[in-house]
């Protein structure tokens, strides 16, 4: 009876959320609360799969509007939002932070970060979320601060600047949390940055270890870089990283080197970008790499989520990582050590020939004025993929039959000025046609199928093959999430969500929300009820089942 | 060098609406020497004057940027330039070619007579609309002048279909019911398409009512080449250069 009248007590207490706390242990077990979104990508693993299953393949026709929150401000809303215990923390442009009612969308507090004016970022004044430890918030920006807010009361708690916001360093991606640290990188890719990933204690602030994405004199890696270039060799980190608790590694991608497109102003492999680095934890410490570009002419960064699962390979229980690159290619490796296990193109692509044995690619650059497939934005990009243990696929956006021609030029480097060194246009059918963009600003899609097309593409980790596709008729840059129910969200530039069948591709559902999602879903539950929300355009969209 | 020349000449046989590659070569010496001080390596340093881009204060044909070189504007400071016919040719030339000097560089004419030939011999607007009048089967060409080069307006008289942008793409649906739709894409998504058929209807369609959608990479509009001669060629780019919109 008092044990009944305990847990009964415990029960209460956790439905006034007075425990919110999230503790690290949370953190690590996040899959087994799935009414919860507790890190950037659902958890350590960025799966983007989450086990409920209230809203399956049987009555996802059945969902209806529960709230819309709207945007204060314009442009791409690249932000991922977390929800904890009922509350959900989703951040906006520039570096606005808001604690919402994940119920009905009403708003708790709003916390606004004036950056400072020297702030520069190549691409859209982006933030992609936040991170969560006990009661504190950790948000990362423009100005390339690192801020706690007290999440019951979004007042600030300490802020410690992270970089030289006048040389171009900016932080765009949400941190990550692991044990008493803060993880992040740095933006800048555009600035000639020499790019790094830093922990800072949760409680103080304090800077606790420091990577740097470009080796320097003495450093493992420098010997891949010519002269001074390193020094200006870009590198920069803008998506959150992965994390594998029993190796104690955490997973980075790494941007592109710097000049963007000029690589011979940097002669050599230019590590550590486009690549993986896999860095202990507890003191950055590198423990593997894995270059996917090495000298990109491109612009193709690895800043692609490293999503990791367990596989039988080959009859042997693998700790695999799978990741579809911007390159084109989808890579296998062993994520204990780093070591290639398979790779193949995804979509069109012929900057390389293909990978050797080693995954190093067999590289075909292409004529001068001729182009190169895949375009600049690549084959995929940093939209979170996702994998499903049910169906045991890997699922990721893509962008097909696209290509850039590039053209590159000398650049001299000036401090906190782009350094790109060229750059690509994309091949249109006839001169002067429009083609894709970085995003999108207009309803209306006049450079049409032409000059590529987005699709979901599900493909077996094991053989690399295409299991199914998922058409669309503008490009894409929608994350995706899988459930177990067997269903896919994700959305595009047209501002279509779609709910998929995440075992054959069949569309069983879809919403026009009307402005482009550029990033992906993510559900969670409350009181028993399973809810999705995604970003359209200006708005936080939020759909459950009809009651 | 023969051989280059050779080909300058045939090029210009082939198509005497053009500046030839020497005038464009010519009036790039001329420009970066004499022009690019004041209107800069680009064309755009003066305010609302982007000569790349054929945006001019005073002048819309070729004679109008010939008068202006030769006489200056003394009311804003440009002086009078006494060059050669061959070097006032080339800026010309070079400033038509968008100051590449790979572009083909389209003679510009007289925009009167042009406007005639439009409605006139051209039968431009049987198809085309300009400030309300006309029909909307084909793009409606107020603002041009605003979007085109004088090359590219060229081009498209003579090759329709090599210019042709993808949402202009003459398009047939079949729907499923057997109803054949004729028109041209506004607008398309992942499940719809919006059009303008063949009766000026704005009709938008969902794929899954539809049997079959084609689109054609080959242009409705006629082709110019032959029918119209050199000056009058360069009388309607004139024209549609001259529609900059409202």
């Amino acid at each position: 009876m008092w044990f009944r009248v305990r847990l009964a007590a415990v029960i209460l207490l956790l439905s006034c959320g007075l425990d919110a706390q999230v503790t690290y242990d949370r953190l690590l077990k996040a899959a087994n609360e799935p009414q919860n979104w507790l890190t950037y990508s659902g958890g350590y693993s960025s799966q983007r799969y989450s086990l409920l299953k209230q809203i399956d393949t049987s009555n996802v026709r059945n969902l209806e509007l529960k709230w819309i929150l709207p945007n204060q401000v314009f442009g791409a809303w690249q932000s991922s939002p977390l929800v904890v215990d009922g509350i959900m923390y989703v951040t906006q442009r520039p570096n606005d932070v808001l604690a919402v009612d994940a119920k009905t969308g009403r708003v708790f507090w709003q916390y606004r970060y004036t950056n400072s004016p020297d702030a520069r970022v190549c691409c859209g004044s982006n933030n992609r979320g936040v991170a969560i430890l006990g009661d504190t918030l950790f948000l990362g920006t423009l100005d390339a601060h690192l801020v706690a807010i007290d999440a019951r009361s979004g007042r600030p708690l300490w802020n410690v600047a992270v970089g030289d916001p006048g040389l171009g360093y900016s932080l765009t991606l949400a941190p990550l949390v692991v044990k008493d640290k803060v993880l992040v990188g740095m933006g800048g890719g555009e600035f000639g940055i020499r790019g790094y990933i830093a922990a800072f204690d949760a409680r103080t602030g304090k800077e606790a270890w420091r990577f740097h994405t470009i080796p320097g004199p003495g450093e493992r890696g420098h010997e891949s870089w010519t002269g001074d270039a390193w020094k200006t060799g870009g590198g920069s980190v803008w998506v959150t990283p992965s994390y594998d608790p029993a190796l104690n590694l955490t997973y980075w991608g790494i941007g592109n080197a710097g000049p963007d497109w000029n690589p011979d102003q940097r002669p050599g492999d230019n590590l550590f970008t486009d690549s993986v680095v896999a860095l202990d934890a507890d003191t950055g410490e590198l423990r593997w790499h894995f270059q996917f570009t090495p000298n990109d002419a491109y612009d193709y960064d690895s800043v692609q989520i490293a999503v990791l699962a367990d596989l039988n390979w080959r009859g042997t229980p693998t700790k695999t990582m799978m990741w579809a690159n911007r390159n084109g290619f989808f890579y296998v490796l062993d994520r204990t050590n780093g070591r290639f296990l398979r790779g193949n193109p995804f979509v069109q692509v012929n900057w390389a020939s293909g990978l050797d044995e080693t995954g190093r690619p067999i590289r075909t650059p292409q004529p001068d004025g001729q182009p190169t497939w895949p375009g600049n934005q690549g084959g995929t990009n940093w939209y979170s993929p996702s994998y499903s243990p049910r169906t045991e696929l890997f699922y990721v956006s893509t962008w097909e039959g696209y290509a850039s021609i590039f053209r590159k030029e000398p650049v001299q480097y000036v401090p906190g000025r782009n350094f790109g060194g060229g750059g690509g246009r994309v091949l249109t059918p006839v001169p002067g046609a429009p083609g894709v963009r970085i995003g999108r600003a207009t309803p209306i899609n006049n450079w049409t199928d032409a000059v590529g097309h987005g699709t979901v593409m599900a493909i077996d980790p094991r053989t690399g093959e295409q299991k199914w596709k998922f058409e669309q008729y503008d490009v894409t840059d929608s994350g995706i999430l899988t459930t177990a129910g067997d269903l896919l969200f994700t959305g595009g530039r047209e501002g279509y969500f779609h709910a998929l069948d995440a075992r054959t591709g069949a569309l069983l559902w879809k919403a026009s929300l009307g402005g482009q999602i550029v990033n992906g879903p993510i559900t969670f539950a409350i009181d028993g009820k399973q809810y999705v929300s995604v970003i359209s355009g200006n708005s936080l969209v939020t759909f459950a089942l009809r009651e | 060098m023969v051989v280059a020349t050779a080909g300058v000449q045939l090029v210009a046989q082939d198509h005497p609406g053009q500046y030839t590659q020497a005038d464009i070569d010519a009036g790039t010496r001329v420009y970066n020497s004499q022009c690019a001080q004041c209107h800069g390596p680009n064309g755009d340093q003066i305010s609302g004057i982007d000569l790349r881009q054929g945006q001019f204060r005073r002048s819309s044909s070729d004679e109008d940027l010939s008068r202006v070189i030769r006489e200056g504007i003394a009311a804003v400071g440009m002086p009078p330039f006494a060059l050669q016919p061959a070097e006032l040719t080339g800026v010309i030339a070079f400033i038509r070619a968008g100051f590449d000097r790979t572009a083909i560089a389209a003679r510009v004419g007289n925009p009167v007579p042009g406007r005639a030939l439009f409605a006139g011999k051209g039968e431009c607007a049987t198809c085309h609309r300009v400030n309300g009048t006309g029909s909307r089967v084909a793009p409606d060409l107020s603002d041009i002048g605003a979007a085109r080069t004088a090359s590219a307006l060229q081009q498209a008289l003579l090759d329709p279909s090599s210019v042709m942008m993808p949402i202009n793409r003459p398009v047939r649906i079949v729907m499923k019911d057997g109803k054949t739709i004729v028109g041209r894409r506004l607008n398309e998504d992942t499940y719809t398409v919006q059009i303008i058929d063949d009766h000026q209807q704005l009709l938008s369609i969902a794929k899954a009512d539809i049997g079959r959608l084609v689109v054609e990479t080959r242009s409705t509009m006629p082709s110019y080449a032959g029918k119209l001669t050199p000056e009058e060629l360069s009388d309607l780019v004139a024209y549609l250069l001259s529609l900059k919109g409202a």
